[in-house]
């Protein structure tokens, strides 16, 4: 089988789609918690600009802010390398979506707790820090999950801005030599693997924040 | 009197179309002991909720040690406070719920060193001995590891009583701490109050049903409906001989 | 940034072309999505087949599908199907990875409106001697579907904002547009602008009617 042959390149690009997946998903973390908090702030125009935030990035779709980054940041003087672009549309994409997450899962904490933060005379940022959001934490990590999975999908779009990812690969080798079944399938079995291990440690990660509470669980 | 520790000055509240307070004053001595009754949605938890600075009011100003506490002086006016001042003046004060409201997620010494760690920025070791203090003291030494979804309803409401007071507040409010309870289990958390009312210089203002207790442990009771205290006097007083009729008809009804 | 950035006369002038081909994107969208909706009913009963030769090709061919990219489930179709003579023209490939990839998403709703209904629905058509047929299209189905058009409209808004896809097999909807406009003439921020600014109207707008078809249902069913 000629599967052997193609297996160092397509591996090759895999690991551009891994680095990717990864740095957007650190971005997407980052995003998502910062805007999920402004959107629960007490200030009017703060909420504003996370909502803003939010609604253009799942408005429109993460190919059309990817190419917009890619082709129009250009004329507004901010030229960026493609890979660089890759990983920033896509966590700002992913972000938009992990905000209203993280904000729905804080929001689902019960009133006392903050009331009982305050009978401790914490501060907002305090209370937040230590009782709100580590109560939230395990009711964000499935859906954080879910969206590291499209985030992973969309990775597929930077093949689109001459990254050469997993795709980029796959593309290239069918051109070169029409080998098109085994190609793709590999390609999409590949994709399956890195799924499974996202899955799997997101696995580990809910076990691992759910500790605290799981002793009896909350009432 | 000497100087209140707590005074409320003509305080109004509403809820929408519902008022709850108008023009309510109260004056609370340093150290008193201030229970107070009423029928269910007569403003007590307000009162209360006030003070913690859950609620804010609409009109009138609470004072808390001679300072304002929803609001603060500028330019020889009184206006909104900051942060920065809420939290200086609601330092004084802590509460205790009538559904404890543990942080689940910490075990009942975490709970206790929270407040202290965290807002009043103790040094670690100092926070824990304070804390096994408490606990001892509210007879809880063995139960500090637990987490509050393994511990009972009095003995999370005694954890609760033990957070508060690790705040080192001037003022401790209840709000119907032993509503939630099973009846056995009351006993043991009117006995953690008795104790600190004994042994610590605190001023406590208890919303209760427990009538016995009110008569026993406070120094004045109160009783409000609509937003008013319709009778105060001593315990022995308002709830053995109460002289108002709408005092009485409540009484009756409670004690049955 | 410089006052040429931005050019109204350029777009104005394009955007009837823009417009043209939003047609085409409009088109898959909408047969892509009937697609998804009736191939993700039949995947939604088939995983509930008491079969288990049935059930689990379908589970596993379900979550194979989310998994992986819905670009290189096009691409699939678009070049391999016709090493088995099949040659489709590429918007025909492209609703049809558009299609099945969301149908797996419309199985899982489906599901979750499946589960819902209560056991006393089956007791009840066992006790009438339904066929298993007749049970699930005039008892369950019926009953199953509608608390679940709110959460199949939002695939469909997120299927919508999949379509700009199809332009890397060159289907000229308004993402290749934009493109083509751009390489002809240089000026890519009025064309992408435009189409980022089409998206974003079209799916702020769907999402306040699915909202409010979300209220509608709500007091219907809640009666
Ligand atoms: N957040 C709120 N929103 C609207 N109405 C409220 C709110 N909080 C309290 N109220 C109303 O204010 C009135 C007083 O409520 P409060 O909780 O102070 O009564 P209470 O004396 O503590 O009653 P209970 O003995 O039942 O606890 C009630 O009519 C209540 O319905
Ligand atoms: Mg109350």
């Amino acid at each position: 089988m000629d599967i052997m042959r193609f297996l160092p390149t397509l591996l090759d690009g895999a690991w551009i789609t891994v680095q990717i997946t990864v740095l957007a998903i650190l971005l997407a973390l980052f995003m998502g918690f910062v805007s999920g908090l402004m959107r629960l702030s007490g200030v009017w125009a703060v909420r504003a600009v996370a909502s803003v935030y939010i609604e253009i990035f799942r408005g429109t779709s993460a190919l059309v802010q990817l190419f917009w980054m890619f082709f129009v940041l250009p004329f507004f003087g901010i030229s960026l390398d493609p890979f660089t672009v890759g990983w920033i549309a896509l966590g700002l994409n992913v972000g938009a979506y992990g905000g209203e997450v993280v904000r729905g899962a804080i929001q689902a904490v019960p009133r006392g707790q903050y009331e009982a933060s305050i009978a401790l005379n914490m501060s907002k940022w305090l209370a937040m820090r230590r009782i709100i959001v580590p109560q939230a934490l395990p009711a964000m990590v499935p859906p954080w999950g879910n969206l590291f999975i499209e985030l992973l999908k969309a990775t597929a779009l930077v093949s689109l801005i001459t990254i050469s990812d997993l795709t980029f690969r796959a593309k290239q080798l069918n051109d070169q030599t029409f080998q098109t079944v085994e190609i793709f399938t590999l390609v999409l079995f590949l994709y399956l693997a890195i799924a499974l291990v996202i899955t799997g440690v997101m696995r580990i990660v809910e076990r691992w924040t759910g500790r605290g509470l799981a002793r009896g669980g909350i009432k | 009197m000497s100087e209140p520790i707590v005074r409320f000055e003509n305080v109004s509240k509403r809820f929408g179309e519902t008022v709850v307070m108008r023009d309510f004053d109260l004056d609370i001595a340093p150290n008193e002991k201030l229970a107070v009754i009423g029928p269910s949605g007569s403003g007590k938890s307000t009162l209360l909720r006030l003070l913690m600075t859950l609620e804010q009011p609409d009109g009138g100003v609470i004072y808390v040690k001679g300072e304002p506490l929803h609001h603060m002086w500028k330019n020889g006016r009184l206006v909104s406070a900051d942060q920065k001042h809420l939290r200086k003046v609601r330092s004084h004060i802590s509460m205790v719920f009538q559904h404890f409201h543990l942080f689940p997620h910490m075990t009942a010494i975490g709970n206790v060193i929270e407040g202290p760690i965290h807002v009043l920025g103790m040094k670690r070791a100092e926070a824990v001995a304070r804390a096994e203090e408490l606990l001892d003291m509210v007879g809880l030494a063995d139960k500090k590891g637990s987490h509050p979804s393994q511990l009972s309803g009095g003995q999370q409401q005694r954890v609760a009583i033990a957070r508060a007071l690790a705040m080192q507040p001037d003022v401790m409010l209840f709000d119907e701490v032993t509503s939630a309870l099973d009846p056995e289990l009351v006993g043991e958390v009117l006995n953690a109050i008795r104790k600190i009312g004994r042994e610590q210089d605190i001023t406590m203002i208890l919303v209760t049903h427990e009538m016995g207790f009110a008569k026993e442990f406070a120094d004045r009771v109160i009783f409000i409906e609509g937003g008013r205290i319709v009778e105060q006097g001593p315990g022995a007083q308002v709830l053995s001989e109460p002289r108002n009729e709408r005092t009485q008809a409540f009484l009756r009804a409670v004690l049955g | 940034m410089s006052d040429n950035v931005w050019d109204w006369a350029f777009a104005w002038k394009i955007l009837p072309r823009i417009l043209d081909a939003a047609i085409i994107t409009i088109e898959a969208t909408l047969i892509g999505f009937v697609f998804a909706a009736v191939l993700g009913l039949l995947l939604a009963l088939g995983r509930r087949s008491r079969n288990p030769l049935l059930s689990y090709p379908i589970a596993g061919v379900v979550e194979f599908i989310r998994s992986t990219p819905l670009l290189v489930q096009i691409y699939f179709l678009y070049f391999v199907l016709p090493e088995f003579g099949v040659v489709l023209p590429a918007l025909v490939a492209g609703i049809l990875g558009l299609g099945l990839h969301f149908s797996t998403y419309c199985s899982e709703v489906y599901r979750a409106g499946l589960d819902s209904i209560p056991r006393g629905q089956w007791e009840a058509s066992v006790a009438l001697n339904l066929s298993t047929y007749r049970t699930y299209r005039d008892i369950i189905v019926p009953q199953a579907i509608p608390p679940v058009v709110p959460a199949l409209g939002n695939y469909l808004v997120a299927m919508f904002k999949e379509t700009p896809l199809l332009s890397a097999i060159a289907v000229v909807e308004m993402m290749q547009e934009a493109k083509i406009v751009g390489s002809e003439t240089f000026r890519y921020v009025e064309p992408m602008t435009l189409v980022g600014a089409i998206f974003l109207v079209l799916s702020l707008v769907s999402m306040v009617g699915i909202r409010r078809v979300e209220a509608w249902l709500r007091r219907k069913i809640m009666g």
